[in-house]
């Protein structure tokens, strides 16, 4: 025990390893707290729900925080909705059988670049007449523009960019032909060309009821260029899903399958080393024609011809792994320790080959094995993400990997959307950077030799 | 008189040593190519055993859903409906009929091929297939040649993966062999430092900094190609074709050098530290040997064989990322085609590719053990030599 604080206490003069140990630290404890965040399932339903979950997410939009870095503001997300009591809905009665609802969405519009959509939705209650709804965009300068007009149904929307007769209206008054809908109405008339005008805008919506029991909800929705911590993707989820869960996806597949794979190496050279003989030999040629059997491949065959679950990869890894060439460096020190005086003494008291094994073989070169577990945990962690991005990741559960074979599949190295891929290859090189320094810095701790040179 | 005698004697003696000198030295050689002859013959047949043993477990791993009975079944139906297309005399069949004299003609093959037996006898039939390449038609791949023999597609692309991984396997060893070695001799410079810092960073595969390099080089900066083997359209000129080669070959030589360099470089140049403190050294620097003829013959030599060996360690487990480092950069080699029969789910050329895999790293296991028997010489003296 005194000796292991020693090495701790060694470790501590590597520098890298300090920073090594701390992401790690950092890593288990987001590993830990992400499944009371956001439970299992719900990952897997946000994940791979649709327009329903993530319809007022923006498409392709970068990360917030790249407006700190560039001059020109990218516009965000702005969401107001009446269901959630952002606005204050006025209703008259206007005739015997008709209401009129007044919604009044203002907002601030600060920033230097279009949205690239804007949307309104509704959710309408009536029995057989369905509500009119009217619109009117009024500008910073004060113009007035009518929109246009629909009627709600249960589930409606009125996208902006996709309505004709709003699309002829701003063709005559901005003079531009097939001038986007969406640029136009944000447009500053004393500019030349398509500039955005900032300021506070406003969309006026009145809704007409027939019917005493109906009621309508609308939702203003102005998409961003830029959303949420880490931005969305092609289908407007969030990002920040995956980047989270995709961390103790990583860390119990690294650690798992290092974890596994050194135990039981390390148990199958010793039974090898005690029995020697026939048992000895058949476990080295089988780590020989381990040696040529490509993991990968296997792993890609069983992932399109059976199941591509994330756990029977993890299983097949580590039954491919266990007879790995450490064997060979294992079976060396066993070779050694099988000679020394206390395995003889434990001989002479009578005990069993397993209990040598296991009692006093294996422990002997437990030490070795924590630098080994950590230097393995990188190849792992690697190995599912280069499963995911050649479209075998696990079909349900988001991962790093999967974010940047998204990526790749939408070309977003060629639209820019550097973003996409860099967060995901960020995250995956900081975990695996983590665990390589700190094994770096324990094999040279608790090998001497490596220190003197 | 006497002093003739003397010199006589002495010609005749200096004659029989040099004959007997050089007749031991020639023994000694053939001996040694004996040895070596030997030692490689040892070598192929197991690695040939270890292949089979290899590939019989991928077809075992491959059937377990009957998806090689699949693949022979489908083969048999597309060579009996080629046959009867070709054959004139079902040229006045109704399709019903021609359908009908295919199936039973399908049927009879099978039962000839015997895959009514048990799955036992049948798999070794399999093994044989596999380890002659003859996997049978794809089922949605097509060569570039427009042959869907599984075989032509994989040949048709194996060049280009050995150019690209030769090329930059040959650069790996090389330039960490020099770095090493010149790291060992500024041992505890800041340059020595640096590449101890930095080999941490070989956690990571190629494929992974390949993106990194796109993004910076191709996507950023422009400088370079995203991916490919050439620009399209082909140039015509042999001379442009290989710059325009080179040029594509940039990238993905890089990010396999960056992903295993530093490592390498580290673990090199320990090895060379550990051989340069050996009292032998010591000894030819005392007798005032130039530094080179030390670095080469007293510190390289005895180093060449670790380093042989854990550069096959290395190789090994590069060639996975060989798979995913061609389909970062659209590279037209076997890992693209892999990727691509992946997406179309051509479950014979998945299980052609593993075979194939399992050949290439039995090819560099031997390869690398040649090389092995030629640098260490307790290979060509015998193994009593190991002992004394």
């Amino acid at each position: 025990m005194k000796t292991q604080l020693e090495r701790l206490r060694q470790l501590g003069r590597y520098p890298t390893a300090v920073i090594g140990m701390v992401i790690i630290v950092l890593l288990l404890v987001v590993s830990i707290i992400t499944p009371f965040i956001m439970p299992y399932n719900e990952a897997i339903r946000l994940w791979r729900g649709g327009e329903d979950i993530w319809g007022r997410y923006p498409r392709n939009a970068a990360p917030a925080w790249q407006n700190w870095f560039t001059s020109t503001d990218l516009s965000n997300t702005i969401i107001i909705d009446s269901a959630e009591g952002d606005i204050d809905v006025p209703t008259e009665q206007i005739s015997a059988d008709t209401r009129e609802s007044r919604f009044s969405f203002e907002f601030d519009f600060p920033y230097d670049t279009f949205p690239p959509e804007v949307t309104l939705f509704s959710t309408a209650q009536y029995a057989s007449k369905q509500p009119f709804v009217e619109l009117t965009w009024i500008t910073p300068d004060g113009r007035e523009i009518r929109a246009g007009e629909f009627t709600a149904t249960a589930n409606s929307s009125f996208r902006f960019d996709q309505d004709e007769r709003l699309q002829r209206r701003l063709e005559r008054e901005t003079g531009i032909d097939g001038v986007p809908v969406v640029e136009a109405l944000f447009d500053d008339p004393n500019q030349e060309g398509l500039q955005v005008l900032q300021g506070t805008y406003r969309l006026d919506a009145t809704a007409l009821l027939f019917e005493p029991d109906s009621k309508v909800d609308l939702a203003f929705v102005s998409y961003g260029e830029v959303h949420g911590i880490a931005g969305t993707d092609h289908r407007r989820r969030d990002l920040s899903v995956a980047l989270l869960w995709g961390t103790p996806i990583a860390m119990a597949f690294g650690l798992l399958a290092a974890l596994a794979t050194t135990v039981i190496t390390m148990t199958i050279a010793a039974v090898g080393v005690w029995y020697g003989g026939w048992m000895d030999a058949a476990i080295q040629r089988i780590t020989e024609v381990n040696a040529i059997i490509p993991l990968l491949p296997i792993l890609i065959m069983v992932g399109t011809l059976y199941s591509r679950s994330i756990w029977l990869m993890l299983g097949l890894v580590i039954v491919l792994s266990i007879f790995g060439i450490q064997i060979k460096q294992y079976r060396a020190i066993f070779l050694q320790v099988k000679e020394s005086p206390y395995i003889d003494a434990a001989r002479a008291y009578g005990a069993g080959n397993m209990r040598i094994v296991f009692r006093y073989l294996v422990p002997r070169i437990l030490p070795l094995v924590i630098p080994a577990i950590v230097t393995l945990v990188p190849g792992f962690v690697f190995l599912e993400a280069s499963l995911a991005v050649l479209g075998l990741g696990d079909p349900v559960l988001p991962t790093w990997g999967k974010l940047i074979n998204d990526a790749a599949t939408q070309g977003a190295l060629f639209n820019g959307y550097y973003y996409w891929i860099l967060l995901p290859s960020v995250l995956l090189m900081i975990a695996g950077l983590a665990f390589a320094m700190v094994g770096f810095a324990l094999d040279r701790v608790f090998n001497p030799r490596l220190r003197e040179v | 008189m006497a002093t003739d005698v003397v010199t006589g004697d002495f010609n005749i003696n200096a004659e029989v040593d040099v004959k007997s000198i050089e007749a031991t030295a020639r023994k000694a050689r053939a001996q040694s190519i004996r040895r070596l002859l030997r030692y490689t013959l040892l070598k192929l047949v197991a690695l040939v055993i270890t292949v089979a043993i290899g590939v019989y477990i991928t077809v075992i791993v491959a059937n377990m859903g009957g998806e090689v009975d699949k693949i022979r079944m489908a083969t048999i139906r597309e060579t009996v409906a080629l046959a009867a297309t070709a054959d004139p005399s079902f040229k006045n069949l109704t399709s019903e009929e021609r359908i009908a004299v295919i199936n039973e003609r399908v049927e009879l093959e099978a039962k000839r091929y015997g895959l009514d037996r048990p799955f036992i006898l049948r798999s070794f039939e399999y093994l044989k297939d596999a380890m002659t390449l003859n996997l049978g038609f794809a089922q949605q791949l097509v060569s570039d040649s427009g042959s869907r023999l599984v075989r032509n597609i994989i040949l048709e692309r194996l060049p280009s993966t050995l150019v690209l991984f030769g090329t930059a396997n040959l650069l790996l060893f090389f330039v960490a062999l020099f770095a090493g070695l010149s790291l060992s001799r500024r041992y505890g410079s800041w340059a020595d430092k640096v590449v101890l810092a930095l080999a941490p960073t070989s956690a990571a595969p190629p494929w992974f900094y390949g993106i990194f390099l796109i993004l910076i080089f191709a996507a950023l900066l422009g400088l370079l190609p995203f991916g490919g083997m050439v620009s399209a359209p082909p140039p015509e000129n042999g001379l442009e074709y290989a710059l325009s080669l080179l040029e594509h070959m940039i990238l993905p030589v890089s990010a396999w050098l960056l992903s295993a360099i530093f490592l390498t470089i580290y673990n090199w140049r320990t090895f060379f530290l550990i051989y340069a403190s050996e009292d032998y050294v010591e000894m030819a620097k005392a007798k005032g040997l130039p530094d080179g003829m030390i670095e080469r013959r007293y510190i390289l030599r005895p180093t060449l064989p670790n380093i042989i060996t854990s550069f096959a360690l290395l190789l090994i487990t590069l060639w996975t990322g060989a798979i995913i480092t061609e389909t970062v950069f659209n590279w037209p080699g076997i890992g693209q085609l892999y990727a691509r029969a992946i997406g179309a789910f051509d479950t014979p050329v998945i299980v052609a590719n593993v075979v194939i895999y399992a050949y290439l790293l039995a090819l560099t296991v031997f390869v690398l053990d040649f090389v092995y028997a030629l640098v260490d010489p307790r290979v060509r003296v015998g193994e009593g030599g190991r002992k004394s």
